[in-house]
């Protein structure tokens, strides 16, 4: 056993695990400075958890065990597959179970409970919200998989940590079809994170709820359970698109000075890339709900001329 | 150098009559410049003579015997046209009260178009002539427009669109030429020159060339007419003024296949002659067979006579694409009297249409028994439009069935079903426009107009009997050069 | 640390900004809004403008420089701004009216881009190698314009369809063959001006007779008129 190995996944996990909210906060105050408004503080999101965490969990009536067991289901794959992404070092031991393609399943086991979670309360709202997380991720998700397959194409291996490390040796230079890779990469975080222009995360309205309106009916520890994998989900994937295009940084040896290095360096990229978030949440404008499948149709179509460019024009 | 004074002198004509274009003396000074543009084009044939191939600028003008022929007829349909103009565009600023900025801007837009086509067809620097055909296109946009109606803003807006995107694929072409003649050529503006490019044609590369010539005759096809991409066509002739729909007819659709065919010279040297000559051939005949049978069903007469221009491009598009010397001389007389007899039709069949006040065919009718000048020019010049002896067409027609039978005679049923039906779509209207119960005219116009339109049919008639010693020289060493 | 190698390497900037090109193009004809039309077109001029200094720098031409200048100021900066004005002073409003739905399109743009690649494909044995892959990008963004133009139905999104084409060639004529003659870049630099005020000249007359510069008013005239 590689304690050592072992040391790192565990630190890497609870790192991810620590930061999830405060990234979540430094975004929403990024948000409120460029609104004009007065920011809530960095200290929000954890607060938010402890008294959700306090609080009585009720549950609706009718409703079945799948009810209850989905936040710990969600929250538990968030978790597997932060250990397959490399934040601050490349080959994790756990990583070798698994490769981008099982990544994008694990979110994929991930959204199919939430769905059947919200449909299961009977509410209206709760099968609205269903029917349009689903509409909208089926086009998303062939959309990531092409991204992550040109990824892999180039580096030659379909492991999250083979391609940080091939970005990392610059094997990727500029490459055309990285480019629509990143595109294509970027719509998708936006839609998968119900980001605007896709999804407004703060609103109250239900009629234009997309991940919201599925969380409507939970409340205490299960709803501070579904908050924190949001932020998790989010962090998870700007990680990966960091390990993706920005990999510079991530140590590929064991020693300490290395790994401080990393987490360092981590911290950085995520402190950068809040303001980009922010800009373009508060630039662009939320979509009709009818033009958000022809949003995930341009993320996919992306980076499917990204595959063809890799093919075709063998760059 | 006589080169250089004859494209200045149509180019100075432009800035020459932004100013001083309205009017009568506005009418005047455009004839006056394109009779010295005309002296300055025989002067340059004398010298051609004398000299064989000119140049100028360092090789960026170049004038050939394909060239020169064209240019001569330019500058002989440019000085008729001007001509036409005079009594024309007086009735016409009349009738729609034109003000005198819009008379300049039809003078100088008209003298800007002349001007652009001679560039082209002087010019030796492939770049250059892309860039003329685009002036060209863009100075009779605002020609078509004059009216400032509905319809022909409409058609304008249809022009400049349509032919932008073909002119558009015509420069990819180019650039992928240069990209072709780098490695033989270098860089520079030499391996743009189309005498340097001939001359060491067979190194190019054969892909290259192949894709190449496609972007030019899709680039290059819109502008002269070629089906499917003719659409533009029709609406331009129909909407703008008859004056402008000669020269469009008469001399743009011939400038820019001289373009396509200078490249097809090209690319038969770096390809062998097959690929280029075969699309050339079946674009021709589609184009040909596609305006006879729309032709059947025009009630516009303009329009009917636009269509008209399509099937005669077509045809000259066939004898291209068969090749060999009896084609291609029959080719380059179709070409000249395509234009003499077409811009005649359109003299005469303009002055009806401001007669009468309208362009439909049921408005003009039993011409020849009240206005007897205007009907036996119309007579003239659609019969020798339709292939009549003793006209021009009557002979280079003959020698493309002969030619066609010769080569390739499984397209001679095509070709003379093309014809057939054209004739068939012409005549009655003719004979409806000349003998039927006559319309009174609205307006009674001076017949002394339409002496151009007599010269150039009788230009045509000559020539279907009698060519010249030195054309004949020069039209069977076009062959030499497109070979 | 490791050096990042190749990224500053000028044939993989160029790759880099021919698929900022090729991005930008598809991108275009996904665009509902005109303004986000207009505000694209002047990326991809500067795009351009980018990349044609960079082909200057790789091939010491200094001409090139100067071409690189002038498309920066005309298609980055000038082209946009006047289209701008145009839009206001037109008082044009609203989305572009599509002949096709968006997704419809772009499938369609995908279909074009694979033809351009395939054609492209045998020549770029002939290709220097920096400009690798160069060719098949540019026909695809310029064939990509040609679509974004025919399902279109406002003038104004037809004419910024027309830039792009223009803009794709250009990016054809710098970094597939490294440059043309600059007397041909004049001229054609020239002709795209003139076009453009004649265009501008145009949408006047356009909308004082129709009162919209939708085109389906433009429909009138047709075969059996």
């Amino acid at each position: 056993m590689n304690w050592g190995a072992w040391g790192v996944q565990t630190i890497q996990v609870l790192l991810a695990l620590a930061i999830a909210p405060l990234f979540a906060a430094w975004l929403q105050m990024l948000r409120s400075l460029l609104q004009n408004r007065r920011p809530a503080g960095l200290g929000q999101a954890y607060r938010d958890l402890r008294r959700l965490f306090h609080k009585e969990s009720l549950l609706p009536e009718g409703s079945s065990w799948l009810f209850r067991f989905s936040p710990y289901v969600l929250f538990g794959t968030k978790v597997m597959a932060l250990t397959l992404v490399p934040i601050v070092a490349v080959n994790p031991p756990l990583a070798r179970a698994a490769d981008v393609i099982a990544l994008v399943g694990l979110l994929a086991v991930a959204r199919v409970f939430q769905v059947l979670a919200a449909m299961d309360t009977g509410t209206a709202f709760a099968d609205l919200g269903a029917h349009r997380e689903m509409l909208v991720s089926a086009l998303a998700e062939p959309a990531l998989l092409t991204a992550f397959f040109i990824a892999s194409l180039l580096a030659g291996s379909t492991s999250l940590s083979t391609i940080a490390l091939h970005a990392q040796q610059g094997m990727f230079s500029l490459h055309p079809s990285m480019v629509f890779a990143a595109a294509a990469f970027f719509l998708v975080l936006l839609i998968e994170n119900a980001r605007i222009p896709v999804d407004n995360p703060a609103t109250h309205l239900e009629l234009t709820m997309i991940h919201e309106a599925m969380l409507l009916e939970y409340s205490g520890r299960h709803l501070a359970l579904l908050e924190w994998g949001a932020q998790v989900k989010l962090l998870l994937y700007v990680a990966m698109g960091i390990a993706l295009f920005f990999p510079w940084g991530i140590a590929d040896q064991a020693n300490p000075i290395a790994l401080l290095l990393a987490c360092l360096a981590f911290v950085g990229k995520l402190f950068l890339a809040a303001p980009i978030l922010a800009l373009v949440e508060t630039l662009l404008a939320k979509k009709r709900l009818f033009r958000v499948p022809e949003f995930a149709a341009s993320a996919f179509l992306f980076g499917v001329i990204g595959l063809l460019t890799h093919f075709m024009l063998g760059a | 150098m006589i080169l250089l004074w004859l494209l200045g002198s149509a180019l100075a004509g432009v800035p020459i009559l932004a100013f001083w274009g309205d009017g009568r003396k506005g009418r005047w000074l455009f004839v006056a410049i394109n009779f010295l543009v005309l002296l300055c084009s025989v002067l340059a044939a004398k010298d051609f003579l004398q000299h064989g191939p000119l140049a100028a600028m360092g090789e960026e003008l170049r004038m050939d015997a394909f060239s020169l022929i064209l240019v001569l007829l330019n500058s002989v349909v440019g000085m008729m046209t001007a001509w036409f103009s005079a009594g024309y565009w007086q009735q016409e600023v009349q009738h729609h009260s034109f003000g005198k900025g819009r008379q300049r801007l039809y003078h100088a837009m008209f003298q800007s178009f002349l001007a652009t086509m001679l560039l082209a067809l002087l010019s030796n620097n492939l770049g250059i002539l892309w860039v003329a055909l685009e002036g060209a296109t863009l100075s009779t946009v605002l020609l078509v427009s004059l009216q400032r109606s509905g319809e022909s803003l409409e058609a304008a807006w249809k022009y400049f669109i349509l032919c932008g995107v073909g002119l558009a694929m015509a420069l990819f072409g180019t650039v992928l030429l240069y990209f072709a003649a780098q490695p033989v050529l270098g860089t520079g503006a030499r391996a743009l020159l189309w005498s340097a490019l001939h001359h060491h044609a067979a190194s190019l590369n054969g892909t290259v060339m192949a894709l190449t010539f496609v972007f030019i005759l899709v680039g290059y096809g819109t502008k002269v007419g070629l089906a499917p991409l003719n659409s533009w066509l029709p609406d331009a002739h129909a909407a703008g003024p008859s004056t402008v729909s000669a020269v469009l007819s008469g001399l743009l659709l011939n400038v820019a296949l001289y373009a396509i065919l200078r490249y097809k010279s090209l690319a038969d040297a770096a390809l062998g002659p097959v690929f280029a000559s075969r699309l050339l051939l079946a674009f021709g005949l589609l184009s040909l067979l596609l305006a006879a049978f729309s032709m059947l069903r025009q009630h516009d007469v303009k329009r009917l006579f636009a269509y008209s221009s399509v099937e005669h491009m077509g045809i000259i598009c066939i004898a291209f694409g068969l090749g060999g010397p009896l084609a291609i001389f029959a080719g380059v007389l179709h070409m000249l009297g395509h234009s003499l007899a077409k811009s005649s039709v359109f003299f005469s069949v303009g002055r009806a249409v401001q007669e009468s006040d309208s362009r439909e065919l049921e408005d003009l009718r039993g011409i020849l028994a009240s206005r007897p000048v205007l009907g036996w020019s119309l007579l003239l010049s659609i019969l020798a439009i339709l292939g009549m002896p003793p006209g021009s067409l009557f002979l280079s027609e003959f020698l493309i069935v002969v030619a066609s039978i010769q080569q390739a005679w499984f397209i001679t049923p095509l070709l003379l079903l093309g014809l057939g039906t054209a004739f068939a779509a012409i005549l009655p209207r003719l004979l409806q426009m000349l003998y039927g119960a006559p319309n009174s005219p609205k307006v009674m116009l001076s017949s002394k107009d339409l002496r151009p339109a007599f010269l150039q049919i009788l230009a045509v008639m000559t020539l279907g009997i009698w060519i010249p010693a030195s054309l004949d020289s020069w039209m069977h060493s076009v062959a030499g050069i497109l070979q | 640390m490791h050096p990042a190698i190749d990224w500053f390497s000028l044939p993989s900037l160029l790759k880099f900004l021919a698929a900022w090109m090729l991005l930008l193009s598809f991108a275009l004809l996904a665009q509902r809004r005109l303004l986000s039309l207009i505000h694209l077109l002047a990326w991809q001029g500067v795009t351009l403008a980018v990349s044609t200094a960079l082909v200057a720098e790789l091939t010491g031409d200094r001409l090139l420089w100067l071409s690189a200048a002038l498309t920066f100021a005309l298609k980055g900066l000038l082209v946009p701004t006047l289209l701008h004005r145009l839009l206001r002073r037109l008082q044009v409003r609203g989305d572009v009216e599509m002949s096709l739905n968006v997704t419809s399109t772009q499938l369609i743009g995908i279909v074009l881009v694979i033809f351009a690649f395939a054609l492209a494909a045998p020549l770029s044995g002939a290709l220097p190698a920096a400009t690798h892959g160069m060719l098949g990008i540019a026909l695809a963004a310029f064939l990509l314009a040609f679509l974004m133009m025919i399902t279109r139905r406002k003038a104004i999104s037809e004419v910024v369809g027309f830039l792009a084409m223009d803009n794709a060639l250009f990016f054809a004529a710098t970094s597939a063959t490294l440059g043309m003659p600059l007397i041909v870049e004049l001229g054609v630099a020239l002709d795209a001006l003139i076009a453009f005020v004649i265009l501008g000249v145009f949408f006047f007359h356009i909308r004082e007779s129709f009162e919209s510069l939708d085109l389906h008013w433009l429909e009138h005239l047709r075969e059996d008129q």
